[in-house]
């Protein structure tokens, strides 16, 4: 980082950031010097204690319970843990189960990418806001025209900023609009939406008939015909930022280290047993694996559990090792680590906040490389930039309408009402950064909506043949293990869980946020929030007393924070910090102005 | 409250309770009446909202948070507050939080949300807890939660009325359901410009023409129930209150009025009710998936009546699937031929 003489180093923060999922506030240091973010602190401000409260309960209330972690993925989180229950009752669901499972999981993608995408991300790129951060950037908007008009209407760059603007703009409406028949589709195979009703471990309580997978099909041919013309449109709004503002793709870069859990089982493969996991986890329709520095380092889930590790860090609990273990060994007989979810006890130690020190009630999870020794801050690029580009290069996955290539994913939309039929491909980018985060959210959009039509079809395959029933009947042992892994909304999701005496002993969800929002570790290394905005450079046309933080804003957002915790920024009135060539945490704050 | 009429209203959200943020999620789901409808004026003859909520807002940091300062010391009325989430008990340890929103700038600290509900809530036209976290302390005030938390009524009072004279107004709900919501909101908006009377509330708080009604007697599987038709496998048509639905004692209308545009629900789909809408959610529904204690009375004493019901039914039926006699080539001149 070069240092400039007349370095003018402000501290500020954004609290709450809004436009998230919970709470989150992000504080940092900014050198309007250099124009760049030096430090970056992400805290949480909410705990709720569920792997405290789920101790002792009977395991077949977990999905019900652990949905209500989070009001916009809570069906994620019921679907891992019906996984997890599944592996440690030893059942298999009816095929038909799975396919609505899948439905049902694709409609969340689609309803939520949807809704945080142009209702939430897209205000940040809205005429108001880019007039109020970056005019010179609007003026040029203006001149612009939007290579795609075509396909989307919109005659310039500008008119696709109008149609963002907060509940005003046509296209945030039809957004909204378009992620209410998402929810729509959602309820048909999950009953409710976010908190699902038919969802059990075993299988659903749907009912299978002809006419509930014509509901949703003609639900989903509506929402294609809309990615036809939300593809290409998001396409040119970004691309326009390269273009507009050069350097731009160095804003929220961070090294490649991204992660993915797996999404969608493929039932013909998977029988929920830890010992054939590594078989069935490849089967997935969205692949498993682990992407550093470009390379694809595993697919395996089995070597994905046993790397966990859950880091203390800047967090506000009690360490738990050297206490109770409850997993030795797993059931292929590898060495459980202490730090592993498995066995981790959460002791919840409120305290004051210190920056230099304990700061947020986010856990610190890392995934320990063997090869390096080192503990990897690995976070999933809000969910979609992981789950194409570990299915891009995994090459495996292959659908009536979606091929992954080994360098990009292929997505076919077939031809609908007023539309012909278009293939979209993504390709792995050359960075892992903030508008790519965003650029994959909407072709995540077309993959879930292309996958929604292979698993209808395999559905209505098994109601043809009379295979309706959906539930397969089970007992709880009185000692098992079990443990779940998916793919949320935004990234990485796994449910541990340990039954003793028949009820649960240990209950550990690691959604995706707290990979991405994590605090400092014990080893000094920050969480990929704060790394995205450490050294991120600012483009923002407005000086320290007028700054809005667009960048860092758009930065945190391209993750899709969803903290149902605590969150706090505040933003102007920056107190001028004594100017370092390194500040540290707890350098002497002078108080400005 | 000034006396000009109403032509605007702030309504000011807390989400952080300990919440999830799924009533503020389930309220974007609403066309009965939809949010936008409401801010942008659709509906004629009540004030628009000025909505402060942050899932939604444009604003961020402190250029929101100051909508609440302005609200909490009387510079922004009237409002009307939302609360979203359980309130927890932070004089249950020595230091730190539970939950917090915003910094306080004097001690670099976050701002306790107990103080903001203790701060607004008296200043506010009315005061709306929406879900049964903030209702009644919801699933994260079940047995052995280490914050302590409860609803607002246990946080504010029983009693508590505000400004206005408004009982606080519950709508439970795990999430709430997305029209329960906008559609209180809607009647709140009436009200506050003089076009509907006192919002009818029942004893726990929860507007009556929403949660009169059981969920069994807005079920359209209580047919099965009456002729004794209980599945014991997830999936089938049929009753599954022996699967674990306590839909005959839970106050809420899902069943009847369904998810979202119509669409999906909980018993009526093959989900069993779970009580979330009910002050005893959820330690007095687990385990979920055992038949509620009380069923299995219920449910034996209808055994008899119901089988008979059934069965006679059943023959009726197939009287009734037979077309009348002179439907058939000739069969009218047949008829005639008989007297008719």
């Amino acid at each position: 980082m070069s240092t400039n003489e007349r370095s003018n180093v402000v501290e500020m923060s954004w609290d709450p950031v809004t436009r998230i999922v919970g709470s989150l506030g992000i504080h940092t240091k900014i050198d309007f010097g250099t124009r760049r973010v030096i430090e970056c602190r992400a805290t949480s401000s909410i705990f709720r204690g569920y792997s405290v409260f789920l101790r002792g309960k009977d395991p077949r209330d977990a999905h019900f319970i652990t949905s209500r972690i989070c009001g916009i993925c809570g069906d994620n989180h019921a679907t891992c843990a019906i996984y997890a229950q599944n592996m440690a009752f030893g059942i298999k669901p009816p095929v038909i189960a799975e396919w609505i499972i899948n439905l049902a999981e694709a409609a969340e993608y689609m309803f939520d990418h949807n809704l945080f995408q142009d209702n939430l991300v897209g205000v940040d790129y809205c005429e108001q806001m880019v007039r109020e951060t970056n005019p010179g950037v609007w003026a040029e908007a203006e001149r612009t025209p939007a290579p795609h008009a075509e396909a989307h209407g919109f005659r310039v760059i500008a008119d696709i900023m109008r149609a963002l603007n907060p509940f005003t703009g046509s296209f945030y409406r039809e957004a909204l609009e378009m992620s209410r028949v998402c929810r729509e589709m959602y309820c048909l195979m999950g009953g409710r939406h976010v908190h699902p009703s038919t969802l059990y471990p075993g299988g659903v309580g749907t009912v299978a008939s002809p006419q509930l997978f014509t509901d949703y099909l003609t639900r989903l041919v509506r929402y294609i015909e809309f990615l036809k013309r939300s593809v290409p449109l998001h396409d040119d709004l970004f691309d326009f930022f390269y273009q507009a503002l050069p350097g731009y793709e160095q804003v929220g870069r961070r090294r490649v280290m991204l992660a993915c859990w797996g999404g969608f089982q493929n039932p013909g493969a998977c029988d929920f047993r830890y010992e054939t996991m590594r078989s069935w986890g490849r089967e997935m329709y969205v692949t498993p694996g682990i992407v550093i520095d470009g390379e694809l380092v595993t697919t395996d889930l089995v070597d994905i559990n046993l790397g966990i590790r859950i880091l203390v860090g800047g967090s506000f609990y009690d360490d738990w090792v050297g206490g109770e273990t409850f997993v030795k060994t797993d059931p292929l007989g590898n060495p459980v680590d202490p730090r592993h979810p498995w066995n981790q006890t959460t002791k919840p130690r409120p305290q004051k906040r210190d920056f230099a020190s304990r700061y947020t009630w986010v856990f610190a999870p890392r995934w320990y490389h063997a090869p390096s020794g080192q503990y990897l801050a690995l976070d999933s690029g809000g969910g979609p930039l992981a789950r194409l580009w570990v299915t891009a290069l995994a090459g495996r996955v292959r659908m009536d309408h979606v091929e992954a290539t080994g360098s990009s994913v292929k997505i076919r939309l077939p031809r609908t009402a007023t539309r012909a039929e278009v293939e979209l491909e993504w390709r792995i980018p050359r960075f892992a950064n903030t508008l790519e985060r965003n650029r994959a959210r909407t072709y995540f959009q077309a993959y879930a909506a292309a996958a929604a039509l292979h698993f209808l079809e395999r559905g209505m395959r098994e109601v043809h043949a009379g295979n309706t029933r959906t539930w397969t009947e089970f007992k709880v042992p009185d000692e098992a293990i079990g443990c779940g892994f998916h793919e949320a909304v935004r990234g990485m999701l796994s449910h541990h869980l340990v039954i003793r005496d028949g009820k649960i002993a240990n209950y550990q969800p690691y959604p995706p946020t707290p990979w991405n929002a994590s605090p400092r570790d014990e080893y000094g290394t920050p969480g990929p929030y704060e790394d995205a905005v450490e050294n991120t450079p600012l483009f923002e046309e407005n000086g320290p007393d007028r700054f809005k933080g667009i960048d860092i804003m758009r930065t945190i957002r391209s993750f899709d924070p969803c903290l149902p915790c605590g969150v706090h920024m505040y933003l102007g009135d920056g107190r001028i910090i004594e100017a370092r060539h390194s500040p540290t945490l707890g350098v002497q704050v002078v108080e400005g102005r | 409250m000034n006396d000009a009429p109403l032509t605007e209203i702030d309504v000011l959200w807390i989400t952080a309770g300990l919440s999830c943020d799924g009533d503020t999620i389930a309220a974007t789901g609403a066309t009965q009446p939809s949010l936008e409808s409401l801010i942008l004026g659709a509906i004629p003859g009540i004030p628009r909202i000025r909505l402060w909520n942050p899932f939604l807002a444009y604003e961020t940091g402190d250029a929101l948070i100051e909508r609440y300062h302005a609200a909490a010391e009387g510079r922004l009325d009237p409002f009307l507050l939302v609360v979203e989430g359980s309130i927890p008990d932070e004089q249950n340890k020595s230091e730190g939080y539970w939950a917090g929103f915003g910094t306080d700038r004097s001690t670099g600290q976050p701002i306790l949300t107990v103080d903001w509900i203790d701060r607004l809530a008296p200043r506010a036209w009315a005061v709306l807890a929406a879900g049964t976290c903030a209702a009644y302390g919801g699933i994260h005030a079940i047995a052995g939660n280490p914050t302590g938390c409860m609803g607002l009524a246990d946080h504010l009072g029983a009693g508590w009325r505000s400004g206005a004279g408004i009982p606080i107004v519950n709508l439970p709900g795990c999430p709430v359901q997305p029209d329960n919501f906008t559609e209180t909101l809607l009647y709140l908006l009436y009200q506050a410009v003089g076009r509907a009377p006192m919002i009818p509330l029942d004893e726990a708080g929860r507007p009556i023409w929403l949660f009169a009604q059981t969920v069994h007697e807005g079920c359209d599987r209580g047919g099965y129930y009456e002729q004794a038709d209980f599945t014991v496998e997830y999936g089938a048509s049929s009753c599954i209150v022996k699967l674990g639905c306590w839909g005959p004692v839970v106050m809420c209308n899902v069943g009847k009025r369904g998810w979202m545009g119509g669409v999906g629900g909980c018993p009526n789909v093959g989900g069993i009710c779970i009580g979330c809408t009910m002050p005893g959610f959820p330690d007095k529904f687990m385990p979920f998936m055992e038949e509620p204690p009380g069923a299995r009375m219920s449910t034996a004493a209808v055994v008899m009546y119901g089988t008979t019901v059934r069965a006679l039914r059943r023959f009726t039926k197939i009287s009734m699937d037979a077309e009348p006699e002179w439907r058939r080539r000739g069969g009218a001149a047949d008829h005639e031929k008989d007297g008719g």
